[in-house]
């Protein structure tokens, strides 16, 4: 018998018993995907995503208007170029120096095959199939540019660079919502994928500041700082988001002075980072944990003051730690976002629902549920695979 | 001892300059914490202020009589008898019972199957395994609601009706609900019976609650699948094999010898998913379950008492989450390794 041979015998028909498991799971697995084959292919109707696509990726943003959003993608896929790039043209102890390595080549494919593919699959006119191919072509030249030319910049641009990246923030929201010139769009108008991201990384980018204060709070020594944070983080973390999310859109006119209170888009967003940092408080809090107490003292007898040891020496380690944990909070929390739907927000989950309601698209709900179920599960599992590369990155043994 | 020109001038010897009491070890604190207290003060006394104003001017200062009055609405699916003439409270108490009796039928759920996958991802099956990993993989990163919606309008609501409807002894799945065997009046079991086109039977679970529970079931038990997982993980290997050479199958091993020894590790992390678990079951509103959530939704749309409202929402499932707490510290306590 070959090797081959011996080892799918030992794993798969080690006893009769476990050859029966075998078989029926095999019956199982082929007629499941049976299945979810014949019906995607045959039965299925995917018109419904391909009328609604633009629906579906913004919402009900006025057609005028959307060049900014393209703007926008351009900016963004520019900025993924150029990042990606300067990480690679540093050489690290981790990666053996190779500017290209074969991950970087896999992510290239996926990008291209995705700007490729999706577009005609989704039947978009000929002009904006092109749009999506110049903008992943963007995308790749810079990564090239970057990578080739990277190190050859001036010491003091290289780093000012990453304070590009808050500021291409500040300017998406411009460019979304108008202002500085541009004409204002309002929040009412915002929907599908670009709200879902909106909210999820405005919450993600807060609650991790507040989230930090929170588990230093926690562990502090002044009892009147750790009671506060409790009850801040207990209140959260007790009640379901939903229900929050309903104090949000009904108190929150009565907590403030007449007419201050935000757009309901925006108020959704700070209920989401707060209930957020009260989770992200607890995952640091375990990674603070795991610093040894003699390191706080060691950087204070250096004579570090207490916040600069914090900064310096503690946090470091804890964050490193906590790493894992934190972003299956942030995946969480843009899973949470589905729930904006039920107050009435027009995320992915509120657009769906109304593109449901078209009686042109009456019963077409498991092509659409399974389209976004598609959709979160690519964005969740490519958050999970970015934490897992940090991880490594991160990790001292590797760099020693 | 040479000094390092680096340190800076010196004080002269009996002379150290005196701390500033500003930065004083006993001071510093006291006025951090006068700090924090004066702000949160000021702002809670802020938002208090606006408050009362507020609900002064629209005529809502904080009252409980409205519990009293008549609802005006129905519930379709209830425990506790509810109709439209009943005051707000019975409707709300009717919603707790809703939520309790779906929480507690998917936490003895989840807890079944969630146990069967964390054990099945220790199987000598390599299959068993990859397709264990598979579904935990696939489940958790798919947002709960959007499977919850999916239970009910893709699933459950295209069941057949009528004779077309699943039928196994003494359980029928149809588009109207699941029906189930029971007593019927005088002690004697009746099973699903068809009358009229309409199913009738002791027993019958509307399609709402079975999408809820469906949804919430396959979710959770992927979460405790892990938790179980990590539990099994951390009994060391020796005891698997010390367990196998005196001759004890795989089966008699993982329940004689590991879990045991696993529950210590499991319980804390069970603690957690079972009360996300209750937080979850208010998204039943998303399937048209009236639990606790839904009512309270319906009572503020008809009265406008948000404060009173909220109040209640926040202070029920708090103490629901305590109450698991409770129940799983106690739990804790119990499966501990008792030592000499």
């Amino acid at each position: 018998m070959t090797p081959l041979l011996r080892r799918l015998r030992q794993d798969l028909f080690a006893t009769p018993a476990d050859g029966l498991v075998t078989v029926l799971l095999l019956a199982l697995i082929g007629a499941g995907g049976f299945a979810v084959l014949h019906w995607a292919l045959g039965q299925a109707q995917w018109a419904v995503i391909r009328a609604n696509s633009t629906l579906f990726a913004v919402g009900r943003y006025p057609l005028d208007q959307q060049w900014r959003l393209w703007l926008l993608t351009a900016l963004l896929a520019a900025a993924t170029g150029l990042s990606w790039g300067m990480l690679r043209s540093h050489p690290r102890p981790d990666r053996g120096g190779s500017l290209w390595p074969r991950n970087d080549w896999m992510a290239v494919g996926m990008v291209a095959l995705l700007s490729l593919a999706l577009p005609s699959l989704l039947g978009l006119a000929l002009p904006l199939q092109l749009r999506w191919w110049a903008i992943a072509a963007l995308l790749l030249l810079l990564r090239w540019l970057a990578g080739r030319f990277g190190p050859l910049l001036p010491a003091p641009l290289k780093r000012c660079l990453p304070l590009g990246l808050p500021l291409l923030y500040l300017l998406g929201m411009v460019l979304i919502g108008g202002g500085l010139a541009l004409e204002p769009v309002s929040p009412s108008q915002w929907g599908g994928l670009m709200l879902t991201l909106l909210e999820s990384s405005f919450a993600i980018l807060l609650c991790f500041p507040l989230g930090v204060l929170l588990a230093l709070g926690r562990r502090s020594d002044l009892p009147l700082l750790r009671w506060g944070s409790v009850v801040y983080i207990e209140f959260f973390r007790g009640a379901p988001l939903i229900t929050l999310l309903f104090l949000g859109q009904n108190m929150l006119g009565f907590l403030l002075p007449g007419g201050v209170a935000p757009e309901r888009v925006w108020r959704a967003a700070w209920v989401l980072t707060l209930f957020a940092a009260a989770y992200l408080a607890e995952a640091v809090r375990s990674g603070l944990a795991a610093v040894p107490r003699g390191q706080l003292e060691a950087a204070r007898s250096l004579g570090l003051s207490t916040p600069q040891a914090f900064t310096t020496v503690v946090l470091p380690q804890a964050l490193r730690v906590a790493l894992p944990s934190m972003v299956g909070q942030f995946i969480s929390l843009l899973q949470d976002t589905t729930l904006l739907s039920l107050i009435g927000l027009m995320e992915l989950l509120g657009t769906a629902r109304t593109v449901m309601a078209n009686p042109a698209f009456l019963g077409r709900n498991a092509e659409v549920y399974f389209t976004l179920a598609v959709l979160f599960w690519c964005c969740c599992a490519a958050l999970g695979l970015g934490s897992r590369a940090l991880e490594r990155r991160l990790n001292p043994s590797t760099l020693a | 001892m040479a000094r390092s020109p680096s340190v800076g001038p010196s004080p002269a010897p009996g002379l150290v300059t005196p701390v500033p009491w500003w930065r004083h070890r006993r001071v510093v604190p006291w006025v951090v914490q006068g700090a924090v207290a004066l702000t949160v003060l000021v702002v809670v006394a802020f938002l208090l202020g606006n408050l009362i104003r507020n609900l002064t001017a629209a005529g809502l200062l904080l009252t409980w009589n409205w519990l009293g009055q008549p609802a005006g609405f129905d519930i379709s699916e209830t425990l506790l008898p509810f109709n439209a003439e009943l005051p707000y409270w019975r409707g709300l108490a009717a919603g707790l019972v809703n939520t309790l009796r779906v929480v507690i039928t998917g936490l003895v759920g989840s807890t079944l199957v969630g146990t069967l996958l964390g054990m099945a991802s220790f199987s000598g099956n390599a299959l068993l395994r990859g397709l264990t990993r598979t579904y935990v993989e696939v489940v958790r990163n798919i947002p709960l609601l959007l499977q919850l919606v999916f239970w009910y309008f893709v699933v459950f609501l295209s069941l057949p009706n009528g004779t077309a409807a699943l039928q196994l002894p003494g359980v029928v799945l149809a588009k109207s609900g699941l029906y189930l065997a029971g007593f019927g009046d005088g002690l004697h079991w009746i099973g699903p019976q068809l009358q009229n086109g309409v199913w009738q039977a002791p027993l019958r679970l509307s399609v709402e609650f079975g999408a809820l529970l469906t949804g919430l079931i396959a979710y959770t038990a992927a979460f405790i699948a892990e938790v179980v997982r990590g539990g099994i993980a951390a009994v060391p290997k020796g005891q698997w094999e010390a367990a196998s050479s005196l001759g004890l199958s795989w089966w008699q091993t993982l329940i004689k010898v590991v879990l045991p020894q696993a529950l210590r590790v499991i319980v804390p992390g069970l603690n957690t998913q079972f009360i996300s678990l209750a937080k979850n079951s208010s998204l039943a509103v998303a399937v048209g379950y009236t639990d606790l959530y839904s009512v309270a939704e319906t009572t503020l749309n008809q009265t406008g008492r948000a404060v009173e409202v909220v109040l209640l929402l926040l202070g029920t499932y708090l103490a629901l989450d305590l109450f698991i707490s409770l129940l799983m510290n106690g739990l804790n306590r119990l499966v501990q390794i008792r030592e000499r």
